[in-house]
């Protein structure tokens, strides 16, 4: 049996059995254990996979047996091997993480559960990154989305509870246009597979179905991106659940929806049609500045630190959709760049804040009173990432923002430029809020430096470092992004 | 009366697709709108159906009688897809049952009162 | 004849539910509103009979009108029956109902006429499906095939959908626990009527399971109405009695066996270096592997699926009523 050649089919496969697993064995530690050693076989993978596709372009699994249109197709190019990568990635620091994060947080005997739907979000989000067939996509993202209502829920304040139905709404609602959407295509076309559709597609473009079906599937994607004024439910969701849970959210969840809105407009509608006929490239970059500056503005006002960095990830996927609705080929770079730099950042952020929470179980900003001396090493984490998240030069952050302002500049949209800029500096006022608060505020009575788990800190610097490695070298994550941009921007029709 | 006919089924479909979101924005209440949301749901279903319907066509399933058959494709998805729905309600309902414990009110608005009032240190009834 | 009878019933049946939707906006008692998404899903039911989707109207039957509905009320015994009428938000509610409407129904303007068979959809894929079942799979029902073996993928993903809704479930409201000194109330009529029936149910929930091949069928609705007849056994003689037959703690691992079943048996395949879930392989002669394949991957959805309903059933009916403090 070659192992090479089922790579794409095990990514899914195995954490989803490893999952049920867990339910069957039903020992806490060995759930912990399975876990860690899935996403450390997923790492692998996903490294394997990257190496394959930059000799082979694509690689096409036929599920089944059933050549497509007949069965479902696997398809992994150099953007899903980069969506595979950052899911890993982050599993595995979010892995580590938990072992101390998930005793301290989450009531014992909800652990071993805890890990399996942990596993089955991981693999939801994969199995949506490497499909070809769309109504495989609605599948597996509504795998990923129940298991998160659950772990949202199983935050410690009873407003987790509330978050969590609210996002099950608001998500079932885009997921169902998302369906809505699948049909008006299937209609008109007579098939599910996304090559297949790409090139049906022309021959009925210029219907009302097709329009529909598209403004359809966007508006859905669009709710589970939380591009803004759809952003309603991520807050709350992800202030109130536990640590582990808003650390991988925050780095994945909603850069698998950005990934589906790609794919879409890219691959299957062609950016002839998205981002020409229908005027989705300007409505791409109203919504986005309008997350951007949303986004970061009401960050600035929250006492609640977890909710604040909740704002800012508005904000942050209001840059990619700004950079998406470029239409251009340093736009698209700047978008796939920050949706692997910003899961660095956030991954940071978050974690130190679960540290934080860890102790005085509370993230609202009076807590974090005098942090830069009863809890350095986390405080200095949190200010890499903050520096990333400005933006400040020599850090991941710096790079993605480079790139869009370029791309702006490439566009003569010199406005738009120097928003990005003013929202560095309104992302530099809610930062500093927190690093104020911190190193300048006096230690309230009776603190001391109290040490904290090996193993959150060690994921909590993995993130943090590798914040200053792609900041300083970018080949792989700019050669990914520009090696899928030019396979996204060729393919389309 | 055939030709109006012919489009009848997917003007009832968006029709109740209308209500059941109608019903799930406008009640305050945490059931009322999911039974709003399981509506749309079944209403997308039923567009799916009716798309896939032959005329003088039977259920897809090989029998010597005929060689005209509905198209299977639309009632495999659909199969997949209401279970997805039952699958949705039930950790909605769920959630439903520890929110009335935790806040003591089912209703949207008065939920929503309480949060904004809620300290950073309610710890919720487990 | 038949075609107009076929239409007339789907015309009246349409009718009906938008009637019943109406009603269900207009009504506050939400014991009233439940039973009226009960009856919904069930004329919904008759309506995917009515055209030619005898496994969905059977799945929807079950899952809908049965299941959702029992569970519906479970929910209400523990929370409130009754909807706060003075908080309603027509108008923002109106103003996205239309937009979403014009839409819809801008986009069904150009759709192929209902039931035209040389409408796209019936083009492609279709008479493949229907055509290879017959050469390459060789049972009757195509739904069957498609589903366990063309896409068995989604089946397998939706497998893992009910699972993760057993596995959330059971992280919100635990199993439940039952006070021992409960008996149930002695109703005559009902022991006397419903033991046999729950026989019957059984029964027939394996029928349905095994002959998912040949008729309407399959592994998710035999697990719902194997499901139903334990569910029909703890309403009548007590959820105590009920858990002695079944006990809770083994319903999640049966659950994950269910998912495990699926999925080793669509790794077989892989080593023979076939693709995952080629039942080709399974077996010397293709169609024979692809006879084993379906036969597995079927009985372990449906021994997730009765495990994952009779579970949430659990968790819910288990629950005590809590006060609010």
């Amino acid at each position: 049996m070659d192992l090479m050649m089922h790579l794409p089919v095990l990514i899914v496969v195995v954490p989803l059995l490893a999952g049920a697993l867990i339910v069957l064995l039903n020992h806490r530690k060995g759930a912990w254990l399975i876990t860690l050693l899935t996403s450390i076989f997923l790492v692998y993978a996903s490294v394997q996979l990257i190496q394959m596709v930059g000799q082979v372009d694509v690689i096409s699994y036929t599920l089944g047996g059933w050549k497509a249109p007949l069965g479902i197709e696997l398809r992994i190019d150099a953007l899903s091997a980069l969506m595979v990568l950052i899911l890993a990635a982050s599993a595995l620091l979010v892995s580590i993480y938990a072992l101390k994060s998930v005793e301290k947080e989450i009531p014992e005997q909800n652990h071993v559960l805890f890990y399996t739907a942990l596993l089955l979000v991981i693999a939801g989000l994969i199995g949506i990154s490497i499909t070809a067939d769309a109504f495989n996509i609605f599948v597996f993202l509504e795998i990923s989305s129940l298991s998160t209502y659950a772990l949202i829920s199983m935050g410690r304040d009873r407003r987790a509870l509330h978050a969590s139905y609210h996002y099950l709404i608001m998500g079932t609602i885009g997921a169902t246009f998302i369906l809505i959407g699948i049909g008006f295509m299937y209609v008109m076309t007579g098939t599910l597979n996304i090559e297949d559709l790409a090139q049906r597609l022309p021959a009925v473009a210029d219907t009302n179905a097709i329009r529909a079906a598209f403004a359809f599937i966007t508006i859905g994607v669009g709710i589970k991106a939380a591009m803004m004024p759809l952003h309603q439910w991520l807050p709350n969701a992800y202030a109130y659940s536990p640590s582990v849970v808003s650390t991988f959210l925050a780095a994945t969840a909603t850069k698998v929806a950005v990934y589906v809105l790609i794919r879409f407009v890219l691959s299957l509608y062609g950016i002839e049609f998205s981002l020409v006929q229908m005027p989705f490239d300007n409505l791409l970059m109203i919504l986005g500045t309008i997350g951007i500056l949303g986004g970061s503005v009401y960050a600035i006002y929250q006492s609640n630190v977890k909710r604040m960095l909740a704002y800012s990830s508005v904000a942050q996927i209001g840059y990619i959709l700004l950079a998406i609705g470029l239409a251009s080929q340093p736009g698209f770079t700047a978008a796939l760049l920050h949706m692997f730099n910003h899961a660095l950042i956030k991954g940071t952020l978050f974690m130190a804040l679960g540290l934080v929470f860890f102790r005085f179980a509370s993230t609202e900003l009076s807590v974090m009173s005098g942090m830069g001396k009863t809890m350095p090493l986390t405080m200095a984490a949190f200010t890499i990432g903050g520096l990333s998240l400005i933006g400040v030069p020599g850090t991941a952050g710096f790079v993605s923002k480079w790139y869009l302002v370029i791309a702006l500049l490439d566009a003569s949209l010199w406005p738009l430029a120097l928003l990005v800029l003013v929202a560095s500096i309104l992302t530099l006022i809610y930062i500093g809020r927190v690093i104020e608060v911190a190193y300048f505020r006096p230690v309230p009575e009776g603190r001391t430096r109290q040490k904290v788990p090996l193993t959150m800190m060690v994921a909590l610097w993995i993130f943090a470092l590798s914040n200053i490695y792609f900041g300083l070298d970018t080949e792989i994550s700019q050669g990914m992004a520009s090696l899928a941009v030019n396979q996204l921007i060729g393919v389309t029709p | 009366m055939h030709e109006l006919l012919e489009h009848y089924n997917y003007w009832i479909v968006v029709i109740l697709m209308m209500m059941g979101l109608y019903i799930v924005i406008a009640s305050s209440n945490l059931v009322k709108k999911l039974i709003g949301l399981s509506v749309f749901q079944v209403s997308v279903f039923i567009l799916y159906i009716t798309f896939g319907k032959v005329t003088e066509g039977s259920p897809p399933i090989i029998t010597d009688n005929t060689d005209v058959y509905s198209n299977p494709l639309p009632h495999v998805l659909i199969l997949t897809a209401i279970v997805v729905g039952v699958a949705t309600t039930s950790v909605g309902l769920a959630l439903i049952v520890r929110i009335q414990e935790a806040y003591g009110s089912i209703d949207e608005d008065e939920i929503h009162d309480m949060d904004d009032k809620d300290d950073f240190h309610i710890e919720k009834q487990v | 004849m038949i075609e107009n009878l076929q239409l007339l019933i789907d015309v009246s049946l349409l009718a009906f539910l938008v009637l019943i939707v109406f009603a269900s906006i207009k009504m506050t008692d939400l014991f009233v509103v439940t039973m009226l998404f009960g009856i919904f899903s069930f004329v919904s039911a008759l309506l995917f009979l009515d055209l030619d989707a005898v496994d969905v109207a059977f799945t929807e039957a079950a899952v809908g009108a049965g299941f959702t509905t029992v569970l519906m009320l479970s929910a209400l015994r523990l929370t409130q029956p009754y909807e706060n009428v003075k908080h309603r938000h027509s108008v923002l509610a109106l103003f996205i109902v239309i937009l979403t409407g014009a839409a819809l129904f801008y986009g069904i303007a150009d759709f192929p006429d209902m039931g035209d068979p040389n409408a796209p959809v019936h083009q492609h894929v279709a008479p493949e499906y229907i055509q290879l079942t017959q050469q390459k799979i060789d049972i009757p029902n195509v739904v069957t095939a498609v589903l366990a073996s063309f896409r068995g993928y989604d089946t397998f993903g939706e497998t893992v959908v009910i699972f993760s809704a057993g596995v959330a479930v059971l992280l919100l409201l635990g199993m439940g626990q039952v006070k021992c000194k409960q008996e149930p109330e002695e109703n005559l009529v009902l022991w006397v009527v419903v033991k046999p029936m729950i026989a019957l149910i059984l029964i027939f929930g394996l029928y349905v399971q095994f002959h998912g091949d040949f008729g309407a069928g399959g592994g998710f609705q035999a697990g719902v109405i194997f499901a139903s007849g334990f569910i029909l056994y703890s309403l009548v003689f007590g959820e105590m009695y009920a858990r002695r037959v079944v006990p809770a703690a083994i319903l999640p691992r049966l659950a994950a066996l269910g998912v495990l079943i699926y999925g080793v048996t669509g790794l077989m395949s892989l080593l023979s270096n076939k693709p995952f879930l080629d039942y080709n392989a399974l077996s010397s002669d293709p169609v024979s592997g692809q006879h084993l394949g379906i036969l597995l991957v079927e009985a372990g959805v449906g021994l997730a699926v009765f495990s994952t309903i009779l579970l949430i059933y659990y968790s819910f009916s288990g629950r005590e009523v809590k006060h609010h403090a």
